[in-house]
């Protein structure tokens, strides 16, 4: 049965269903929401709530609560997030499996508590330091938060990752209907690795720390492995009116959702527009993108930053095509509106124009 | 079809629920719903507002720019919002709290409702939400008044569910209203 709910409250009732009986979380706009639901609903489920003394605390809980092999997440929104990065760094390092929510608002440093996706490059660039990778979901609804937090949890045990789910403030905010599908018996990992009380079985051992310089180099190695494996088979996009377009545009999340009226009402006006909106930002969907071009022309970014995924629709892209971009900063949304004429305008071609249609 | 809809006024004025009820109510008739509130340094007495979608197809943007109604509860939000209604679109003014002298546009279907006096009439001038609520699906018929109170039945716990009967009933004296402006007026 479809509820209406607010997509902040969602995804903290989507991970009690995935197993997650662990938050550790310190509140700030515009996601206080989630910790709030699961306050009164993990003691529920016998689950584990906290609100920790700083966003570096709930961090370093997350970490130990995952190496006990708990099904564990926290969440924020960007300046409690940079504060988390060196966390995420070591999670990452010590191949440690859990959420982390990042409901996006202006910045940079305090900013504003306006919706935003400006954080898409400490997202998908790591955040803190060394060589690692975040797996990073990016949802368009409130369904699709239900979704992919289940989704989440799955991930970041079957890879021993951290992943990042990646929404902005309307996406916390907004109530629409969502169902929470049944889903397979949760995820049973076998987590051998987990310090869970040695009972006789050899020592194990959760660490980033490896002094041996050859040591870290086969570590490295061996995280980069996993990595592009994730790379060759997690990455995900949906494609909405791609097959004949003459102009795709590339969008996420709440982005993603105001350019596909742009593009509908692109297509009222006979412009043969289309959407691909990534789904995982990390691994970016190249193949997914190389694939769509097919006989469009010029291809439009439409972002709520100053262009950020740009690069690697740039990088998908590699110079077959121009690659344009439209964004607005600092917590503003775009308008349908607004994007419809940087369609109209892409290519610096004028494709109002009828004239100018292929 | 598809409508959207501008809910504004004061914190404590009912305006979120307002907007959550006409959009849990399209759900309930089985529409696409979206609703996005205002957030921010908001507190009661402040501004708020919420903006509802409803709609037969899936919904892209959930973000309203130019609405075909806005229900109106106080004198910022006419200031506000009247300049964005769709061209012909609806106003709906709750008239016990906002001088209805302030309006500009000549092309808009406007409405002023007394709302707080019908609701004070009814006993309980909290209620002058459900009747702003009344008119708007009266003009307009996007859901059913059963719809809403069904939606409020499942939003209101359980022990306050005595009031459903003073909300329907004002949902009702505002559907009426939008008919006799003069009896509302009274």
């Amino acid at each position: 049965m479809k509820v209406l709910m607010k997509g902040n409250e969602v995804i903290g009732e989507a991970a009690v269903r995935a197993g997650c009986r662990a938050f550790f979380g310190y509140p700030i706009t515009p996601q206080t929401e989630l910790p709030e639901y699961l306050a009164h609903r993990m003691p529920e489920v016998g689950g584990f709530f906290l609100q920790a003394e700083s966003e570096l605390a709930a961090i370093n809980m997350v970490y130990g609560a995952a190496g006990a092999g708990a099904r564990v997440m926290t969440s924020s929104s960007g300046p409690g997030i940079s504060l988390k990065a060196e966390g995420i760094s070591y999670l990452a390092g010590a191949q440690l499996p859990c959420v982390i929510v990042n409901i996006m608002r202006g910045g940079p440093g305090l900013g504003g508590i306006q919706p935003s996706q400006a954080d898409y490059f400490q997202a998908t660039r790591g955040g803190g330091h060394g060589d690692y990778r975040v797996i990073v979901l990016a949802p368009a609804s409130v369904q699709e938060m239900a979704d992919l937090t289940a989704e989440a949890f799955e991930l970041a045990d079957r890879y021993r990752n951290p992943v990042m789910l990646l929404g902005d403030g309307i996406l916390g905010q907004m109530m629409e209907a969502v169902e929470f599908k049944p889903r397979p018996a949760q995820n049973t990992t076998n987590k051998h690795w987990a310090t869970t009380g040695r009972r006789g079985r050899s020592k194990n051992i959760i660490n980033s720390l490896y002094l041996d310089p050859e040591l870290l180099e086969k570590h490295n190695q061996k995280l980069q492995q996993k990595y592009s494996q994730i790379a060759g088979t997690e990455s995900r996009a949906e494609t909405y009116r791609t097959e004949d377009a003459a102009i795709i545009v590339v969008a996420f999340g709440t982005a993603a959702r105001i350019a596909r009226t742009a593009v509908d009402n692109a297509r009222a006006r006979g412009i043969r527009a289309g959407l691909i909106r990534p789904i995982t930002l990390w691994p970016f969907p190249e193949p997914v993108i190389r694939e769509s071009l097919g006989e469009c022309r010029a291809v439009l970014t439409v972002e709520m930053n100053a262009g950020q995924m740009l690069d690697d629709v740039r990088l998908a892209v590699n110079g077959t095509r121009p690659v344009h971009f439209y964004g607005r900063m600092g917590g503003m949304v775009p308008s349908a509106a607004e994007v419809l004429r940087a369609i109209e305008k892409t290519g610096g071609m004028d494709h109002g124009h009828e004239s100018c249609q292929a | 079809m598809q409508h959207e809809i501008i809910v504004a006024g004061f914190g404590g004025q009912g305006v979120l629920l307002t907007g959550q009820l006409l959009a849990y109510a399209g759900l309930l008739e089985g529409k696409q719903v979206a609703w996005v509130p205002s957030y921010g340094p908001e507190m009661r007495g402040g501004t708020a507002n919420c903006s509802v979608i409803i709609s037969d197809r899936s919904i892209g943007s959930p973000l309203v720019d130019e609405p075909g109604a806005a229900l109106v509860f106080n004198q910022p939000s006419l200031e506000k919002f009247e300049k964005h209604i769709r061209n012909r679109g609806l106003l709906l003014i709750n008239s016990s709290t906002v001088d209805t002298r302030g309006v500009k546009r000549k092309d808009l279907q406007v409405h002023h409702i007394p709302a707080n006096e019908i609701a004070a009439r009814l006993g309980n001038d909290r209620v002058a939400n459900m009747v702003m609520l009344g008119a708007y699906l009266e003009l307009t018929g996007v859901v059913s008044i059963d719809s809403v109170l069904a939606a409020l039945a499942k939003v209101l716990p359980v022990n306050k569910h005595s009031l459903l009967t003073v909300n329907r009933k004002a949902a009702e004296a505002g559907a009426l209203s939008v008919h006799h402006p003069l009896a509302a007026e009274l």
